[in-house]
């Protein structure tokens, strides 16, 4: 075996796992990064996959972590190519020094030469034909047994694979001795023809205690339940898909009543996005809490109701896991590029709260936020997530709930409240705040109202007087400055000494932070904010205003949460400079430090940076 | 203007129901719609047949879309929560509506253009799910409001007001519905208040879909010579196969027919429709023959009226949802919150 070996690296290395999409190497890949975890060593688990069932390539990737950085790392050290469609785009990939695993069962000499890594070759498929029957089974279990292989060079504790496979095939204890023995073979095969473990192995930590590995779609569908959300309404599209699959499947289990296994929550997989908005409208304007989830194709479907909500003051929540655009665009791909669409959607003067989280644990906590905000504000507020949040596994820590929690459902008047009014007015300001009173049907006659998209005036008549119509769109403009107050405001870490910074949101967060650290290790000191509400608190301006220089950090073409702060703050044009990442992969922090850097470098102030 | 009250003068001798209110007390701003407008009648007979059936009026959910008919929720029941929505999309809402609270009486209305046209997605997906509602389709064959286009209803051969010719086939919302599977299914004429006001007052008793589909001929735009939805044609061709008379739960039936010729239909809740048959050889349970029957007719260019079809026993929304019977917007959060507890112990295999 030739090449120069990287550096012992101790819990601090990169795995991609290149295979076929339908042939169960998701599990494989699942067993290898929950033992890692297991060991107590953090882990960042990212799936790139096709938009397709079967046969297509799809990338699992694992990086391992000792610093307990959130985001992908842009180099892999070790590549496990079951993919001989993949094999040339793989083998490019291997930092130099790094390891290539194949399946050596068929020659594949030619197209894995290169000089600068070790290339292992692993009679995968030869071993599990000779243990295994049905081409099915060989093809499932050919993908175990490579985790087997990776245990041995990276030192991954077996007892810890037998456990996980133990809980996952609990109810089906064969399957535990066909995945083991498929494992073993791969790990005594390693042990015998290769030098275990490489410099790239795990040891146990326990930098993991307190903390779970979750994906941000299953929080999200977790928090909806727990928000006390009692109608899910949605329309099947990727990558937004499981965040339903989640709430049913949680709702099934917390939400059914025991005594007459009645269910108190109400699904409905709609015709379409146009008919799942319309049914998630028409459930809070009769006083549930109702909430769907979609992706950038469904937020352009629902524009026009997410208009009427926003002038006839109903709560909406509507999680947007977001994929790469425009148009179709590439469905299993990120991107954070409904940031626009959605403050904005709809014709006429609209705009809308959006909450942006950055992570699983983000997700569950605000999912009660964005329905007490909704309710509280009586206006539709979106929950921009992405693809990386919303599919990929999170190490977070583990999710608490406080009993005492109530929810917030704003100026809903009781038929006590009501019996005591003599007439009801819809849309009046009656407290100063831009809110008005709200009733739910079938609560008391004095409370009836009509709800209509039409112009109407603040008690709540039709209108088409200029002075009535423009009162009650004014009065939502004040409404919209009490939202400002109300949405979680953006996070700030500054040094009031240094006068550049990062402007930030969502997922991006990950990246950004080890961006700064390693700039800071460079000498270049930054600020950080990161929003995480719209409408802008003003300590989004203000922040900004401090900095000779923002950098404005996001996954778009367009630069759409610096339009938004060019729109919505005072900030200069010229004080911010935008770091764009758009390619459909997420953020890493390398592309971060670069763009810093190129910019500090381009201005040649650099020294300006440096403190003491 | 609906924001205008009617002023309320109260006869004391006004019949009263069982609630104690009289027809006064479930109408509904003034009508903004064109002198003699078909749709009137159909809101006077929602008026009527919501104080016959003694419904408190904050039960009451008025659902539209938009058109003519979709503006007409404003014109009854005052004490009932109204929706405007959008255009085609009231079934959306009302799902959801009726998904948040399922003790209520929802009752929907729109158009030819609103339902078959941009909205007929919706409108089969609403009947699909069974939800529990009475669906008012006030059938025109023309777009009233952006003055006189065709509709997807319009007959073959009908002329516009300016004398454009239709050629493409209409779309028949009762085939569809029954085709579709919906569990109570009738035509009307707006012009016929006999036929009409027991037909709604049914449908607000039967647990599922019901759809009305009622001819409601549009005075300014297609009541002229040549249309097939004038009044005059409407009368000259439609044609009662069933007449329907509804009887309420723990009320003797009054009505006598000949033997044979009545039929009586225990819906759910003990309420009773007799349907008694003025085609004798139209059969309102058979889905098929009846299907059949309305397709010839309308081959003659007749319009067979009445309660067509009738099935009370499949199952509604919520009860394919198998929901709780308390209404969900009712739940306090005591109940829907699973706790800290339940969230450890689900947490515990994400470790």
């Amino acid at each position: 075996m030739p090449a120069a070996q990287v550096a012992s690296r101790v819990n601090d290395f990169v795995i991609k796992i290149a295979s076929v999409n339908g042939t169960g190497s998701a599990s494989a890949n699942g067993l290898l990064m929950k033992s890692i975890f297991r060991s107590g060593v953090p882990v960042v688990g990212k799936n790139y996959f096709p938009s397709n069932i079967q046969g297509m390539p799809t990338w699992y990737e694992i990086r391992v972590t000792h610093d307990n950085y959130r985001c992908r790392a842009s180099s892999v050290d070790i590549v496990v190519a079951m993919n001989a469609e993949t094999y040339a785009k793989d083998l490019a990939e291997v930092t130099s020094g790094g390891y290539l695993i194949y399946d050596s069962t068929w020659p594949r000499s030619a197209l894995l030469k290169r000089d600068d890594i070790t290339v292992l070759g692993v009679p995968l498929a030869r071993m599990c034909n000779e243990s295994f029957n049905g081409v099915r089974n060989r093809i499932l279990m050919k993908n175990i047994c490579y985790a087997g292989v990776l245990a041995a060079l990276c030192d991954i504790d077996l007892d810890q694979i037998r456990t996980l496979l133990g809980e996952t095939y609990a109810k089906k204890p064969a399957l535990i001795d066909s995945n083991m023995k498929a494992i073993q073979l791969g790990y005594d095969y390693a042990k015998q023809n290769f030098q275990c473990p490489l410099p790239l192995r795990i040891e146990k930590t326990n930098a993991t205690a307190g903390q779970i590995v979750i994906d941000g779609n299953t929080a999200a569908g977790l928090g909806c339940v727990y928000a006390g959300a009692t109608v899910g309404a949605w329309y099947p599209i990727t990558p937004s898909t499981s965040l339903m699959d989640a709430y049913k499947s949680f709702a099934d289990k917390m939400r059914v009543d025991p005594k007459t296994g009645r269910r108190n929550f109400v699904m409905i997989q709609a015709e379409d996005e146009l008919a799942s908005i319309g049914m998630v409208i028409g459930a809070n304007w009769n006083g549930a809490r109702a909430f769907t989830a979609t992706s950038g194709p469904g937020i352009s479907l629902m524009q026009e109701f997410i208009g009427l909500a926003y002038y006839t003051e109903i709560p909406a929540v509507i999680w947007d896991v977001q994929r790469v655009g425009p148009s179709t665009g590439m469905p299993t791909r990120t991107q954070q590029c409904d940031i626009r669409a959605a403050a904005y959607a709809s014709h006429g003067d609209t705009r809308h709260v959006c909450l942006y989280p950055a992570s699983p644990e983000e997700c569950f906590e605000m999912a009660p936020l964005a329905f007490d905000l909704a309710e509280r504000l009586q206006t539709p507020v979106l929950v921009l997530t992405d693809l990386d949040i919303g599919m990929n596994d999170w190490v977070c820590p583990e999710f608490k709930w406080d009993d005492s929690y109530v929810p917030d459902r704003g100026k809903v008047l009781s038929a006590e409240q009501l019996a005591k009014l003599e007439k009801f007015w819809r849309y009046y300001d009656h407290d100063g705040d831009g809110i008005p009173q709200r009733t739910v049907p079938g609560t008391h006659p004095t409370g009836a109202y009509f709800t209509r998209g039409s112009g109407h005036n603040q008690y709540g008549g039709y209108t088409e007087d200029s002075k009535e119509y423009q009162i009650v769109l004014d009065r939502l403009r004040k409404k919209w400055m009490t939202a400002a107050k109300l949405v979680p405001p953006a996070l700030i870490e500054q040094d009031p000494r240094l006068d550049m910074a990062i402007v930030s949101l969502g997922s991006c967060d990950g990246a950004v932070k080890e961006a700064l650290a390693r700039l800071k290790a460079q000498g270049v000191h930054l600020n950080y904010m990161r929003v995480r509400g719209f409408p802008f608190g003003e300590e989004v301006e203000r922040f900004m205003g401090a900095h000779k220089m923002n950098f404005i950090v996001e996954q778009n073409r367009d630069a759409q949460l610096r339009a938004l702060l060019t729109l919505e703050t005072g900030v200069q044009k010229g004080n911010m400079k935008s770091i764009l990442h758009y390619n459909g992969m997420p953020i890493h922090a390398g592309y971060i430090v670069r763009g810093v850097m190129q910019a500090v470098q381009d201005t040649q102030r650099p020294a300006a940076q440096l403190v003491g | 203007m609906s924001f205008m009250v009617k002023p309320k003068v109260t006869h004391p001798d006004l019949p009263k129901n069982e609630l104690g209110l009289t027809r006064r007390d479930y109408e509904g701003a003034n009508s903004t719609l064109c002198a003699g407008c078909g749709h009137d009648s159909i809101t006077a007979a929602i008026v009527e047949a919501c104080w016959a059936n003694s419904v408190p009026p904050q039960d009451v959910v008025k659902l539209s879309g938009i058109g003519c008919s979709s503006k007409t929720t404003a014109y009854f029941v005052r004490g009932g929560h109204g929706f405007n929505s959008v255009h085609g999309r009231m079934p959306s809402v009302a799902t959801g509506a009726s998904a948040a609270n399922r003790s209520l009486y929802y009752i929907g209305v729109s158009g030819d253009g609103d339902s078959l046209s941009i909205g007929l997605g919706q409108f089969c997906h609403a009947i699909r799910r069974n939800l529990n509602m009475v669906y008012m389709l006030e059938n025109n064959g023309v777009y009233g409001l952006t003055k006189g286009q065709f509709s997807a209803s319009a007959d073959v051969g009908s002329t516009a007001k300016k004398g454009e010719v239709n050629n493409q086939p209409p779309i028949d919302p009762v085939q569809l519905a029954i085709t579709l599977g919906a569990g109570f299914v009738a035509r009307s004429f707006s012009g016929d208040k006999a036929q009409l006001v027991p037909l709604i007052r049914a449908a607000m008793h039967h647990k599922g879909f019901a759809l009305i589909d009622v001819l409601s001929p549009c005075v300014t735009f297609n009541d002229h010579e040549g249309s097939t939805r004038s009044y005059l044609y409407t009368r000259e061709h439609y044609e009662e196969a069933v007449h329907t008379d509804f009887v309420p739960p723990a009320q003797p039936i009054s009505v006598s027919y000949a033997e044979g010729q009545s039929l009586p239909v225990t819906l759910h809740d003990g309420s009773r429709v007799l349907l008694h048959k003025v085609d004798q050889d139209y059969d309102p349970t058979d889905r098929s023959a009846a299907l059949a029957r309305i397709v010839e007719k309308q081959k003659q260019n007749e319009y067979l009226t009445g309660l067509l079809y009738i099935n009370p026993e499949q199952p509604e929304f919520h009860e394919l949802n198998g929901s709780s019977d308390v209404p969900m917007n009712r739940l306090p959060y005591a109940v829907l919150n699973p706790g800290a507890a339940t969230l450890a112990r689900t947490l515990a295999r994400y470790r």
